[in-house]
């Protein structure tokens, strides 16, 4: 058969399983004796190792398999949960991640066996074994009793005796059929499935052992009882039962017709059954229902989804953009008659594209949980390998954000958290000097914020040392020792996230704040957003990271220079003025204009953006937009003010990517293209 | 297998820049436009790279082969024709001189680039295709359409 279709789903969910198996293991290191989370990573583990066998993938479904023994004799208490064992299932967990990865790029697993977790594994089983004799021998022999018994007979209430008796009046056979699947069988449910439905065709199912549910949910071992009410043959329903791939054996017994007399007598004859197998099998059935309602719960909390690809919703989205172009140029039409109907019309539909546009958005939006839930673990990993005790703490994990913001900020968060926890947090014995807590604290928080999200990350160590970092701009040559003294502690900071203090091999002298900031925050200003830095020496540094709630549809300024529209993003925009030209001054080599009693830089635009200009004619009065960078101000010279627009955003593609001075681009109404600038690089 | 025969002979789309023949395959053709629309010049950008288009709500850079090429540019006419091009994902725009037509090349009609040399950089050119006595040259639209120079 051919499973290439059905990959990307394979991939997809394994992820998702992954991550669910990685919260759950990180849960299980701290606290040993939590028991749900066993069940849920055992699961998880059963639910893998299905997945993969069905596509194929051998040895994703060995590991899965020997890892799913490990943790059912967890689960029976015959090993008990040990840092030791914690690490293995981690580095399972890290084979498996190592087989997805393989998968999305040659779509097969590879040819990595694993061997040294396989055998690690079955040697944790074989400690079990010779430590646990007695345990073993307890916890063991039931679990073997139940394996072997199940094809014996099923424990019938009254309920189901007063059936059997109803229908043996009415001239049916009560059969008890026991199939034993294939043990290479796959997808069980599946077969159970089919031989539900075969079964059908001929009798009425009363009963099954283990319970439908569970069947459906493949908790159950290679075979499965149920009784039925049948009119036919017993020859005739083995038949069938056999002609079912995968099925091993059918065994049917008929449950004699004695049950007709009275309801007492029959009581007697299952009694004995009860109690020959009663203990075990109640035992097994209320721990079965545990385990469903842990599931059921877990159900209802997921909730009615559908998984769309997000191809689609960008075509979707596009659409939408579309419609709001278009929207706009009907708003903008000349040489039509407007009359108040064709103002409501506009109005209206303005409205609906709005309200579509939020729709469409919040279909987009992913919490930026699944961000963060890889972090616990890059932590632990971290943490242990500088010998350094970190304490994560992450809030506002629902938080929301774009899918296209989400899929890229994985990578600067990385890089603050790992160097809080390089650079930032101290090592043990330093914090205990200091009288700090030996386990730092870093802190992962997201919010929202007008607009904006903000995403945090905050630490209590050090903090950055801002005498260094001067320092080492003046070694560095980036500014000179007179205007050094008079720098800010913000502008200071600044220079950390120039790609000139990223070089590696002075970040011991700058308690290592600066390596590859200046990545984080270039990755950061093409997404739209900001990165600010609190610090205090020796109570710890602050990140904060500030993205647009969404990329696609801005309020933006649009503007003339020479014969060409640009747009300015609306948010950045702080006035517009009118200035003359004798009003800018130059300043060491800077153009700049005095504007409510502070000096702001001008840039001209047509000068950055090497405008082609035809007769250029000295104008009266210049038109300033003033933008606001965080907290400084810079003034743009543009020929003419166009007006507020929203506009669509549209990425410009990998095509342009080194071209700083523009961000991405619009569609305007009359279907020309407008760039949008970008204005943190145009204020520097 | 019948299918793949015939495709070993593809086809090629022929247009013209300064008097010589070009061709492109045909299955990297998205389409082909007239030149009557807008190019958005986006500043900072080597010349060759004119701009930017909207194409049905999609932007998309435009190259001009005569500057690509070294050649002068002249001034559009009715001819000139922006041929969109796809590769991995990827869209891009080449200004023409002229479309002219569909012509089937196979193998035997081709020959590698490793015997000719000629006035365009080796760099854009995959081979020379031969039909009766019109050459044909043809294009690497990956190299064209990068960034680099020349």
């Amino acid at each position: 058969m051919d499973m290439s279709q059905y990959l990307e789903i394979f991939i997809e969910e394994t992820r998702e399983h992954l991550q669910i198996l990685n919260q759950c293991l990180l849960q299980m290191e701290k606290n040993p004796d939590d028991t749900s989370m066993l069940n849920e990573v055992f699961r998880v583990a059963h639910t893998l190792k299905g997945m993969s066998g069905t596509m194929g993938f051998t040895r994703m479904s060995r590991l899965t398999h020997d890892m799913e023994d490990v943790l059912h004799a967890l689960r029976n208490n015959e090993i008990k949960v040990s840092p030791q064992l914690i690490d293995l299932l981690f580095k399972c967990l890290d084979a498996l991640e190592g087989y997805n990865a393989k998968v999305i790029e040659t779509s097969t697993e590879g040819t990595d066996d694993n061997t040294e977790l396989i055998t690690a594994l079955a040697e944790l089983l074989k400690n079990r074994d010779t430590e646990n004799v007695q345990k073993q021998a307890e916890s063991k022999a039931p679990a073997a009793g139940t394996g072997g018994v199940v094809s014996s007979d099923l424990v019938l209430d009254q309920y189901d005796v007063n059936i059997i008796n109803k229908a043996a009046d009415m001239g049916n056979n009560t059969l008890q059929i026991t199939v034993k699947l294939n043990k290479g069988c796959v997808l069980k449910s599946a077969r159970a499935f089919i031989v539900f439905k075969t079964l059908e065709r001929h009798a009425e199912i009363i009963k099954s052992e283990p319970k439908v549910q569970d069947i459906e949910d493949e908790q159950f071992d290679f075979e499965f009882t149920v009784i039925v009410l049948t009119k036919s043959d017993e020859d005739l329903l083995k038949k069938d039962l056999n002609s079912i791939a995968e099925v091993d054996d059918v065994i049917i017994k008929l449950i004699k017709e004695k049950n007709k007399n009275s309801t007492l007598p029959v009581a007697e004859v299952f009694t004995a059954i009860e109690q020959s197998q009663g203990m075990d099998a109640d035992k097994k059935d209320t721990a079965a229902r545990n385990e469903k309602n842990e599931t059921a719960g877990k159900k209802t909390k997921t909730g009615k989804t559908v998984r769309v690809d997000i191809d689609r919703l960008d075509v979707l989205l596009n659409l939408v953009s579309e419609l709001i172009i278009q929207k706009t140029r009907l708003e903008g039409l000349e040489g039509i008659e407007r009359t108040q109907q064709h103002n409501e019309a506009i109005e209206y539909l303005e409205r609906i594209t709005t309200n579509l546009h939020d729709a469409v958005m919040k279909v987009r939006m992913v919490p930026v949980e699944t961000v963060f839930n890889r972090f616990p673990r890059m932590i632990r990993d971290i943490s242990k390998e500088l010998g350094k005790e970190v304490e994560l703490i992450m809030s506002g994990e629902e938080t929301e954000l774009d899918r296209t913001v989400i899929d890229e900020i994985g990578d600067p968060l990385i890089h603050l958290l790992r160097n809080s926890c390089d650079h930032g947090i101290e090592s043990r014995e330093e914090r205990k000097s200091l009288g700090k807590p030996e386990s730092g604290r870093i802190e992962l928080k997201a919010y929202q914020d007008g607009n904006n999200v903000v995403i945090e990350v905050g630490d209590d160590g050090q903090g950055i040392n801002v005498e260094k970092v001067k320092k080492k701009a003046i070694d560095r040559g980036l500014i000179s020792k007179e205007l050094a003294v008079n720098l800010s502690k913000k502008d200071t900071i600044d220079f950390l996230f120039k790609p000139s203090f990223s070089t590696a091999d002075h970040i011991t002298d700058l308690s290592g704040r600066g390596v590859g900031l200046d990545v984080v925050k270039t990755k950061i200003e093409t997404l739209g957003g900001m990165v600010e830095v609190e610090t205090e020496l020796g109570s710890g540094s602050r990140f904060f990271i500030r993205l647009p709630l969404t990329l696609a549809i801005i309020q933006a300024l649009l503007v003339m220079v020479g014969d060409e529209k640009y747009a300015i993003q609306l948010s950045s925009v702080h006035k517009i003025t009118n200035i003359l030209p004798s009003d800018i001054k130059t300043v060491q080599n800077q153009e700049v204009v005095m504007y409510r009693n502070t000096v702001i830089p001008v840039v001209r635009l047509d000068e950055v953006l090497e405008v082609p200009r035809e007769n250029a004619q000295e104008q009266k009065t210049l038109t300033l937009v003033i933008v606001k960078k965080g907290e400084r101000l810079t003034g743009f010279v543009v020929d003419r003010i166009i007006g507020q627009q929203e506009i669509v955003q549209k990425s410009l593609g990998r095509f342009f990517t080194g071209i700083k001075v523009i961000t991405s681009a619009t569609i305007l109404g009359d279907g020309n293209v407008a760039l949008i600038l970008d204005v943190n690089a145009l204020a520097n | 297998m019948a299918e793949q025969n015939i495709s070993e002979a593809k086809k090629h789309l022929i247009f013209k820049l300064d008097n010589n023949e070009f061709g492109i395959d045909i299955n990297k053709i998205t389409t082909i436009i007239e030149k009557d629309m807008n190019i958005t010049r986006v500043p900072k950008l080597p010349a060759f790279l004119k701009g930017v288009i909207n194409l049905r709500g999609e932007i998309i850079p435009v190259v001009s082969l005569r500057s690509r090429f070294g050649l002068a540019e002249d001034a559009y006419d009715e001819d000139t024709r922006i041929i969109i091009i796809k590769l991995d994902e990827f869209s891009a725009g080449i200004i023409v001189d002229s479309v002219a037509e569909v012509i089937e090349l196979n193998e035997e009609t081709t020959e590698n680039i490793a015997n000719i040399t000629g006035e365009h950089s080796l760099d854009y050119i995959t081979g020379v295709g031969k039909v009766n006595e019109r050459i044909i040259t043809l294009l690497n639209l990956e190299k064209l359409v990068s960034l680099e120079e020349g």
